[in-house]
């Protein structure tokens, strides 16, 4: 009955599935709310949303779809013709449909526009260029915006109140500060660790135990271990500031995320390549500096080094004495890079320029190569990969 | 059996009947909120409202699943097993139940708060999932199975502090506590304040909204520092008129650490009043 509905929030990337429709679909039957579209709209909300984000998106689409719902009297209902609530089929939306929404404003806009249209539309319309139906040219059939369901709209003087509850839009502010999806990333760099036992003793060693019980002569003695924790220390290089801002979202995703999986975290922002200071705060760059050397002093090689940057910048920073962009530098990027693999075992480079670019920048291929070619995309896949590489020494990659 | 709030607890319309279909339909319901909008107290005034007996579980970061179920302290037994106690010969004397098992175990249906899950270990909600979904679970130890005998209504908070996996989120009913609008919000202090001036509620009302319009504030101030900054407006024997200052001369209001928890919050406000 709400296939509709339901297929218009899945195309929308609300995430529903069937097992929330069907449990939508028991609770009416079990009469939890009278029968008024607002009690609907609370209903349908706790059960398909299931998160804050989406509640703004599931406002304008609930909106979109129920306009002028609330006021239709049970002889209306009676009286709609059954070709009109026909099931249309599914829709889903294609990639080139996404694009087409976004040339045409985005889906706010678009939302509005069938709002529009409804408004005039009064009856069933099939083929032509601007109603909405089936089998027309109007962009709006082919999204999966069922007009069935949208159609039964009434006319705007018989709506009893001039704002409804969904269009509020109570949570436009919820989408703002969206939450960055970083359990994945979470999950990828879990897989790096170096498991010890370290601090309080909370578990029983069951084999000292056992040993101990039976030189007693039987008499128990128990012995305690601590438990088992992550030490893995891990040393995360930044670059920061010019091409690199295209990625700053990505690249934060990762920091938080590696921030809240790994306990002995250290982290340093550089700018396009590593020369000799890296700084901590980026706004006090210039006058808060660490020196490069220092820093291979205070880390022994037991940290993993992971480097984060699109090594995307002039052939001369690499190679060259003086080259880099920002400040006369003695040694070329190359040198620094050298060292660096040469004080720690296990360095990776992780880069947010997708792979299938990397071949036309000369720069990127440049610094693979000093890397060991232990260079890898900033995907899940990518930090799998990477998180292997620091793991296995031994794995060559050249 | 409805919710409708009680007498100490505003419950709006939305929030009713998520609560009420959570409950009919017999499946957990996850609450989230900004903090101080009373996500924890729902659970508290459900118990009270429909008159049953509330388990509250606390998560910390290092609550394990298990704990909830039951945990088996072998250490004990080994040490009675020194002793010669008879204790010993029944593996059920050392089961410690967790929250989760007393409250499937409860004759009657009870509520079952699960306090602020995102504490947890990233993994934690997905070691629950067929404990909510079923309702049961199995004892190695024993070698029993249990089940609820009355599903609980499981209500569950989270701050948002870590995401929560899909597979949790689907079992789950949702909803978000939005910040109260200013009628709710009366009402709301009327049931803490019966006696309370107009006059001066909307003095404070008006500069408690301007504080949270206010930009740059790290932690807005919500219900619960309101709250308790009228009773101290109402303690310290505060004066309309002395609120009017406030409201007019832009002075800083009285008690201002109730509504602001933060050093550089009240910063932003006294500087920038």
């Amino acid at each position: 009955m709400f296939i509709d509905f339901f297929l218009i929030l899945k195309n929308n990337k609300i995430p529903v599935s069937i097992g929330e429709y069907l449990t939508l679909l028991e609770a009416l039957d079990k009469d939890i709310i009278d029968y008024s579209v607002e009690d609907f709209y609370f209903l349908s909300r706790s059960i398909l949303v299931k998160s804050e984000e989406h509640l703004d998106a599931y406002d304008q689409l609930f909106g979109a779809y129920f306009k002028g719902v609330e006021t239709i009297s049970t002889e209306d209902v009676m009286n709609i013709p059954e070709e009109w609530l026909r099931k249309n089929g599914e829709r889903f939306m294609s990639p080139e449909d996404m694009e087409k929404i976004k040339a045409m404003g985005g889906l706010d806009k678009l939302l509005e526009r069938v709002k529009e249209l409804l408004k005039e539309q009064k009856e069933r319309h099939q083929g032509g260029s601007k109603w909405i139906g089936t089998g027309g040219t109007s962009p709006f059939g082919a999204y999966g915006y069922n007009p069935e369901g949208i159609r039964i709209g009434q006319d705007e003087s018989r709506h009893r109140r001039a704002v409804k509850v969904w269009d509020k839009r109570t949570f436009k502010n919820l989408r703002d500060d969206v939450e960055l999806e970083t359990r994945n990333m979470k999950m990828a760099l879990k897989r790096l660790r170096i498991l010890s036992r370290e601090g309080v003793s909370e578990e029983i060693d069951l084999d000292k135990t056992i040993s101990k019980t039976s030189k007693n002569a039987g008499m128990l003695e128990i012995e305690m271990v601590p438990q088992k924790k992550n030490t893995v220390k891990v040393l995360l290089l930044l670059d920061i500031g010019g091409s690199m801002d295209d990625h700053i979202e990505l690249c934060s995703q990762l920091f938080s995320a590696a921030k809240y999986e790994f306990k002995h975290l250290e982290f340093f922002y550089f700018h396009n390549c590593l020369y000799e200071f890296l700084w901590k705060e980026n706004i006090r760059r210039w006058d808060d500096r660490v020196n490069t050397l220092d820093m291979f002093n205070t880390f022994n090689s037991d940290y993993k080094v992971i480097i984060v940057g699109d090594a995307s910048m002039s052939p001369y920073e690499i190679m060259f004495k003086q080259g880099a962009v920002e400040h006369y530098n003695e040694e070329p990027g190359k040198v620094w890079l050298e060292r660096l693999k040469k004080n720690f075992k296990d360095v990776v480079w992780l880069n947010p320029v997708p792979e299938k670019e990397w071949n036309y920048v000369q720069s990127i291929d440049m610094i693979k190569n000093i890397m060991d070619n232990k260079m890898f995309p900033l995907t899940i896949k990518g930090i799998e990969e990477a998180i292997l590489a620091l793991k296995n020494t031994k794995l060559d990659y050249t | 059996m409805q919710f409708t709030g009680t007498e100490n607890y505003i419950a709006s319309k939305d929030l009713s009947i998520a609560v009420n279909a959570a409950i009919q339909l017999e499946k957990p319901l996850l609450i989230k909120g900004e903090p101080g909008t009373g996500k924890t107290l729902l659970a508290f005034e459900i118990a009270k409202a429909l008159n049953k007996q509330l388990y509250t579980w606390h998560i910390k970061s290092t609550t394990t699943a298990q704990q909830g179920l039951y945990e088996y302290d072998a250490v004990s037994r080994l040490r009675d097993s020194q002793l010669g106690d008879e204790k010993i010969n029944d593996i059920a004397n050392y089961i410690v139940k967790g929250k989760l098992w007393e409250a499937f175990e409860a004759d009657e249906q009870v509520v079952l708060l699960i306090d602020e899950i995102d504490k947890a270990d990233i993994e934690f909600p997905n070691d629950l999932l067929l404990e909510l979904d079923k309702m049961e679970f199995y004892c190695y130890e024993t070698k029993e199975t249990i089940k609820a005998k009355n599903r609980p209504i499981i209500i569950i908070t989270s701050n948002n502090e870590k995401e929560l996996p899909d597979a949790f989120l689907r079992r789950c009913f949702f909803h978000y506590i939005s910040f109260p609008e200013r009628e709710t919000l009366k009402e709301i202090v009327n049931v803490h304040y019966d006696n309370l001036e107009d006059e001066l509620m909307q003095r404070a009302m008006d500069i408690f909204y301007k504080l949270r319009d206010k930009r740059g504030l790290k932690k807005k101030p919500s219900t619960s520092e309101l709250i308790d900054w009228i009773k101290l407006l109402l303690v310290g024997k505060i004066t309309t008129q002395e609120l009017d200052e406030v409201k007019n001369m832009g002075t800083t209001p009285p008690y201002l650490g109730a509504l602001l928890k933060n050093e550089q919050d009240k910063e932003v406000v006294v500087k920038g009043y």
